[in-house]
């Protein structure tokens, strides 16, 4: 039956992507919406608050470094709150607190919530407080996510407006992200999964004696206030280790669907809301249709590799797809949907263990990690991932027919190039780099003993393309909590986040300063050519930089037997 | 400086603080079996929970598959084996560790399977979460022979136990269908009694 969920899931997030869109257009341009009867008093009391001027718009530069300094706040405050977490009051008891929060730890966690990455190299049940986890994480999965949706919106601005200086002010896009988006939707969400039965208690772990005679302790928590938004904010973190697979966080296959939808559909509507505000909306649409040729792609070689029984247990007389590390009432057909679902979306909230994956798996979800999540992508960074790749298409587009390439309306001249060229460059160059120094040292080699061979390569390999794209899926055959891999995948987290957006921000500063021309006979970038020019183009420029490492990592397990 | 110390503190108290107390209020109140961990109890004591796998390991229950959380189905130490299929340890074992081929040859064993029968893969594997409560039905199926000979129970009136307790793909397309063991070995130990008030009200 996956292929009718599958089909159910795509119509679904393209038919939220109009009305999604059109409301998120109305929250970026402080247009009127339902909710400002209830809203607005609050927005305006956080203004005085904060002691900002609402209609006091920003450079780009400026911009950024609101962006950046909000960003460096939350994480100074989730590290204190993490290292001060033995003097918080509640559950669970000590004795199941057994991994210690060392100051690697608390610093790569902060990093890691605070860039949506939510990279984990603990287990929930076993080191984080009740506290920890909501007043630290929770709000984390909020506020990085409202952050991530405001440079979406200054970014859009700054393709849609002519001769400004200015595109926008982070403190209304981030205030108006949490209040008109991400807490309504959060809460109605989250209510959703409690009805399905993820739990929200404080008390201590359940003591159960079993029908059998036994005893078993099961981990509870205040788990449904997590679970949602960690989807919604496109941070993916889980509550317990085993994130999205745990049957608490994860109950039935409609809060799965639930959850892919909540990665998905702000995402896709940003699209639709780029479109409208460009006023290009067949160029938003073109963009939402190569994203889902992509998505299709993926699953569907994915879905195969997973269906297919691994070839070491051919004898032995078994029925079914690879089920090691899936779960039963997920089976092979959600599981791989959400293995692409959460690998494009910056939210590595899995439901299997990604590193008992057959090779083309692994190497589909890895494709993805490394393409920059363009399809989709994280809330409101992934419309930057998008359109960058499709300034370099309409940059090489108009190189064949020898004109200055445009895109939406806006010249792209030598100066916009330089942020482009550099934004596409970051990427190969941190996680090549990062990969090689992990490879070359004793540490780095020391933490991949569980796997061997290509499987060893590819799980460094993963981890820092998933820090890099701000992702958090692992291939958890690494040990991830030791002081190397803590601080190097920090520096992965802090490029993937800071540098693409700050390069992404300054490029839109940059254009919204143009005015836009009425077509010229370039380039058109709303045709069917444009499109493929675009997936060529996405295609190609991974394939120069990460087919040499991929051939050493999933493409050489595969050709080994 | 000043926006960005406040909104750091004042929208992380919103949303760590208020938004999770609001949710915590309704959740309890719309909610109460849910938020408590959906806690399955008999006689006055909880016996797990509907929602997470636990161990049975007796001829006369029906069998959960294989985890990989802490020594097996520990609700507090979630986790896979997260060893690639390429790895020889995942099919062929080691000494603190049995491989796919062992655990396929015991199933066959303790279910009184022949050496080709074919097995359903779950049978045989460790989920994502170590927790997986459920199994898939063919699985729960190939368990009845043993589970009724055990309990002398009639083969018919446990195959018919367990085809109630098949749960469909949620709204007819969404997931795999499943047996839940749980509470399939819950309504085990509840047959005969089932089975004696039956024959009084007929007697």
């Amino acid at each position: 039956m996956s292929w009718l969920e599958h089909t159910v899931f795509i119509a679904t997030v393209l038919t939220l992507a109009h009305p999604l869109g059109t409301y998120l257009a109305r929250v970026c341009e402080r247009r009127r919406t339902f909710l400002d009867p209830l809203l607005q008093p609050v927005e305006s009391a956080l203004y005085r608050l904060f002691g900002v001027n609402a209609d006091q718009e920003m450079s780009a530069v400026t911009y950024a470094c609101c962006f950046l300094s909000f960003g460096a706040g939350c994480a100074v405050l989730l590290f204190l709150l993490l290292v001060m977490q033995h003097v918080l009051p509640g559950g669970p008891a000590d004795a199941y607190l057994t991994t210690p929060m060392t100051m690697a730890l608390a610093a790569n966690t902060a990093v890691s919530f605070t860039t949506t990455t939510t990279w984990q190299a603990y287990a929930g049940e076993n080191t984080l407080r009740y506290l920890s986890q909501v007043i630290g994480l929770v709000a984390q999965n909020f506020l990085a996510g409202a952050a991530g949706l405001a440079v979406g919106f200054a970014f859009i601005r700054g393709i849609a407006r002519q001769s400004s200086a200015t595109i926008g002010n982070f403190w209304v896009d981030l205030v108006r992200s949490l209040l008109w988006v991400l807490l309504p939707l959060g809460f109605i969400g989250s209510l959703a999964l409690i009805w399905q039965g993820v739990p929200l208690g404080l008390s201590p772990y359940t003591l159960a004696h079993t029908l059998e005679g036994r005893t078993q302790v099961i981990a509870q928590g205040p788990v449904a206030a997590l679970e949602f938004i960690k989807n919604l904010g496109t941070n993916g973190g889980g509550f317990f280790n085993a994130n999205g697979a745990h049957p608490y966080a994860n109950p039935t296959p409609l809060t799965n669907f639930i959850g892919m939808l909540a990665i998905c559909a702000l995402p896709a509507a940003l699209m639709i809301t780029l479109g409208q505000l460009t006023q290009r909306l067949r160029a938003g649409w073109l963009l939402l249709s190569a994203m889902v040729v992509l998505f299709v792609g993926g699953l569907a070689v994915c879905e195969h590799a997973e269906r297919t029984l691994p070839p070491q247990l051919a004898e032995l007389h078994l029925v079914g797809g690879n089920m090691e590390g899936k779960e039963v009432r997920f089976g092979i057909g959600e599981s791989t949907l959400t293995t692409v679902v959460t690998s494009n979306s910056s939210t590595g909230s899995y439901n299997a263990q990604h590193d008992s994956y057959r090779p083309l798996g692994v190497l589909v979800a890895l494709t993805f990690l490394l393409l920059g999540e363009v399809v989709f992508g994280g809330l409101g960074t992934g419309v930057y991932s998008m359109v960058m790749m499709a300034l370099v298409a309409a940059f090489l587009g108009a190189l064949m027919i020898g004109r200055t390439p445009e895109y939406l309306g806006k010249k792209v001249t030598a100066a916009e190039t330089r942020w482009i060229a550099l934004y596409v460059l970051t990427t190969p160059m941190v996680v090549l780099v990062l990969t090689a120094i992990a490879v070359l040292t004793q540490a780095g080699r020391a933490a991949v003993s569980l796997n061997s061979g290509p499987r060893s390569f590819t799980e460094i390999l993963f981890a820092y393309a998933s820090c890099m794209a701000n992702n958090g899926l692992a291939l958890s055959g690494l040990d991830a909590n030791n002081v190397f891999y803590n601080t190097t995948t920090v520096v992965a987290m802090l490029a993937g986040r800071y540098g693409l957006a700050v390069l992404a921000l300054v490029t839109a500063g940059l254009f919204a300063g143009q005015r836009r021309v009425a077509s010229s006979g370039a380039l058109p970038v709303d045709t069917p050519t444009f499109a493929l020019l675009l997936l060529g183009t996405i295609l190609l420029a991974a394939a120069v930089s990460f087919l040499p490492a991929l051939a050493m990592g999933p493409v050489a397990e595969l050709l080994q037997r | 400086m000043r926006p960005a110390v406040l909104s750091v503190l004042v929208l992380s108290v919103m949303t760590g603080g208020v938004f999770p107390l609001l949710l915590f209020a309704i959740g309890v109140v719309m909610f109460p079996y849910q938020t408590g961990g959906s806690l399955t109890v008999l006689r006055g004591a909880v016996i797990g929970s509907r929602l997470i796998g636990q161990d049975f390991t007796g001829p006369e229950w029906f069998q959960p598959r294989p985890s990989a959380a802490g020594n097996g189905y520990d609700g507090t130490a979630s986790g896979g084996t997260n060893l690639a299929p390429s790895n020889p340890k995942l099919t062929e074992g080691a000494s603190d560790f049995v491989g796919i081929r062992a655990l396929a040859a015991e199933y066959r064993r303790r279910n009184g399977l022949s050496a080709d029968t074919p097995i359903p893969i779950d049978a045989v594997t460790r989920s994502g979460s170590g927790l997986d409560p459920d199994i898939s039905p063919s699985n729960a199926f190939l368990q009845v022979a043993r589970v009724a000979k055990v309990r002398k129970l009639e083969e018919v009136a446990v195959r018919r136990l367990v085809a109630e307790h098949v749960v469909q793909p949620q709204l007819g397309f969404l997931g795999e269908p499943r047996v839940p063991v749980l509470e399939l070995n819950l309504a085990l130990v509840r047959l005969p009694q089932q089975a004696a008030v039956a024959s009084q009200a007929v007697r």
